[in-house]
């Protein structure tokens, strides 16, 4: 018998929905308002929700005391350079393993991986000394190479899986249809495999404008991002909640917005090869 | 021009030997179809012949030139995979001009040409959109026109109707067979339905374990297989295999009858004895499985309807001219 769908069943699943999606993004609405608050209103008992007094001098002190757009561009150069590297060698290494496998390809892909096993405080000292030796320290270059080398394992990983998927059916189609090695890379390869570059250049980017750990230890100035700059708001003369709040939403605000916008693309290519 | 000729074609994966030296002459314009059970080769052989595999030994003569070194793209043939392996993002129009486009033919050409194909293929309606918002049947017409609107030396099928319904597959049987025929192209297709390789075929290949048993057209493997082994595989129902003292006396190992040579006569006299276990009444024909005691469960065909049903005693005549004898080692045994 086929599944009833009720309007009662559809109403409480919808609203359920809307419950877990909301749950789910109040924290971020939470910030945003507290943003908007005094630094009193922020954390007074109970809590105002939507009517307390506005203002936006929150983030007129964080602009005056630290530079927001200096911090933004270490991130954007950051983030995007080390994405833009990553990319570059995982879409030879991931080709190869997926079109041309070994026996120990599988072994290759899972010692990839298993470095990410390994917390990285552990190798903190070692990479911090290391940096110190080659006057890596605060500069973007040291930044952008920590980091890639942080996600290239993941970035491989999805980047295998999509090409995985892409039958080779198709692939040898072309080659009885006379396509070159070339050709069949740039009609037939590439345009089947743009969903999957685009999730994992996207999930690559979300990843490196969050990573906090290196970039906390490793930057203080010249070359910190903005996590270096949310971070400078909840230490030393104690927490300023409507401040912090005001730098984290600075902060997120262009992922946040690319991630708005890429999300059909972004839910596509991580559910890619579930659907089919 | 399309004749292919195969020379000890040899094929090993690692240490594992999976075609042992085949021999085949395939002449100019003809449908060879290969057949035999799951996993004996036939589409490593065919992918051999494409050029997508590399042979492990042997030679491989296209119009008498070894392409054993040539890339597929430059054997001049087109295969249909039973995926269809259209290109997704293409459509319809995209994908049959693919191999004219690679080929560097002008655009005014191709589309003439796709157009053309694509009139021949009913797909004229469908030319402008994509693979997905196909059905299955429409899916292979576009996998068969981009086959043929290139002009190819020959074919290469691997199993393109086993992913079709019933019905669809005998038309399209029939519109691959009326298509080869009209353009006069050789073909080589795969498959393991024996009615497709009955039909289809001016000549079969079957093939068993990686080694080819027999070569030659549908009647003459009915009515001559050089082995046991053949003689089983073709023809449907099986054909009934008996062996001991009955064998002995025809000088024989085994000898073999098939169901349709079988005279089926209620409470006979002479022939094999038996009971009726099961009696299938399709109308047109009668299908008798018959237990014969020593001889085995014997299948016998009678053409029209017979009213037996099970515990009826039968007895069922072989047709002496059509009793096929093997020896120990089950090769034929000619008189
Ligand atoms: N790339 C490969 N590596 C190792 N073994 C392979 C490879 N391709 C095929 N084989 C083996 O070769 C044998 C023949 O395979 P093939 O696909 O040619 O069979 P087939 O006759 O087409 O069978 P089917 O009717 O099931 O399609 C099988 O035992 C298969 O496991
Ligand atoms: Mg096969």
């Amino acid at each position: 018998m086929a599944r009833m769908v009720t309007t009662r069943n559809k109403v409480i699943s919808t609203a359920a929905a809307w419950l877990v999606g909301f749950l789910i993004f109040f924290p971020i609405l939470w910030m945003v308002l507290a943003s908007f608050k005094t630094e009193l209103e922020a954390f007074a008992i109970p809590p105002s929700f939507l009517f307390f007094h506005w203002t936006t001098e929150n983030y007129v002190t964080v602009q005056e005391r630290s530079d927001y757009f200096h911090h933004a561009l270490n991130s954007i150069i950051i983030a995007g350079g080390s994405t833009l590297i990553a990319m570059l060698i995982a879409i030879p290494a991931a080709w190869s393993m997926a079109f041309s496998p070994t026996k120990r390809t599988k072994d290759v892909l899972l010692w990839m991986l298993s470095t990410k096993m390994m917390p990285p405080v552990g190798v903190l000292v070692p990479i911090y000394l290391i940096y110190r030796t080659f006057g890596l320290l605060d500069t973007r270059s040291g930044l952008i190479f920590i980091l890639c080398l942080g996600n290239l394992p993941i970035v491989i990983w999805m980047l295998f899986t999509y090409f995985k998927e892409i039958p080779k059916d198709i692939l040898e189609a072309a080659r009885m249809d006379g396509a070159t090695i070339g050709r069949e890379l740039i009609y037939v390869l590439t345009p089947m495999a743009v969903p999957g570059l685009a999730s994992t250049l996207l999930l690559n980017l979300i990843l490196a404008w969050n990573e906090a750990f290196w970039t906390l230890n490793l930057s203080t100035l010249e070359a910190a991002p903005l996590t270096v700059f949310i971070a400078s708001y909840s230490s030393p003369e104690g927490l300023f909640w409507a401040k912090l709040s005001a730098a984290s939403t600075l902060a997120i605000a262009p992922i946040l917005v690319l991630g708005w916008f890429s999300q059909r693309q972004l839910v596509r290519g991580l559910t890619f090869g579930a659907v089919k | 021009m399309g004749q292919i000729t195969l020379q000890g074609v040899q094929k090993s994966f690692g240490p594992v030997h999976i075609i042992k030296g085949a021999d085949l002459e395939i002449a100019d314009g003809s449908f060879v179809v290969f057949v035999g059970p799951s996993g004996c080769g036939k589409t490593t052989l065919l992918r051999l012949i494409a050029g997508l595999e590399d042979v492990t030994g042997g030679a491989i003569l296209i119009d008498g030139r070894n392409v054993v070194d040539v890339p597929p793209a430059k054997r001049g043939l087109s295969m249909v995979f039973q995926s269809y392996a259209l290109y997704p993002h293409m459509s319809v129009r995209g994908n049959i001009a693919f191999g004219l486009k690679m080929a560097g033919i002008a655009k005014d050409e191709i589309n003439r040409k796709v157009e053309a194909a694509a009139a021949t293929l009913n797909l004229t309606p469908y030319l402008d959109r994509k693979p997905r918002e196909l059905s299955g049947g429409q899916r292979q017409r576009v996998a068969i026109g981009r086959a043929i609107v290139r002009e190819p030396k020959a074919f290469l099928f691997d199993e393109p109707l086993s992913n079709l319904d019933a019905a669809l597959r005998v038309q399209m049987r029939l519109e691959v067979t009326r298509l080869q025929k009209q353009l006069g192209t050789t073909a080589i297709y795969v498959t393991h339905d024996q009615v497709e390789a009955m039909t289809m075929a001016d000549k079969i290949v079957v093939l068993n374990g990686g080694k080819i048993e027999q070569y030659g057209s549908p009647l003459e493997l009915y009515e001559k297989p050089n082995n046991l082994f053949v003689a089983g595989f073709i023809g449907s129902p099986k054909m009934n295999f008996v062996t001991g003292e009955l064998a002995k006396q025809q000088g024989a190992t085994t000898i073999g009858v098939r169901p349709e040579h079988l005279k089926v006569e209620r409470n006979g006299q002479g022939g094999w004895h038996g009971t009726v276990s099961v009696a299938e009444h399709l109308g047109s024909d009668t299908f008798l499985y018959v237990d014969a005691g020593p001889l085995g469960m014997l299948t016998a065909r009678y053409v029209g309807e017979l009213d037996l049903h099970p515990g009826d005693k039968v007895s069922l005549i072989p047709d002496p001219a059509r009793i096929h004898r093997f020896d120990d080692s089950g090769k034929s045994i000619r008189a």
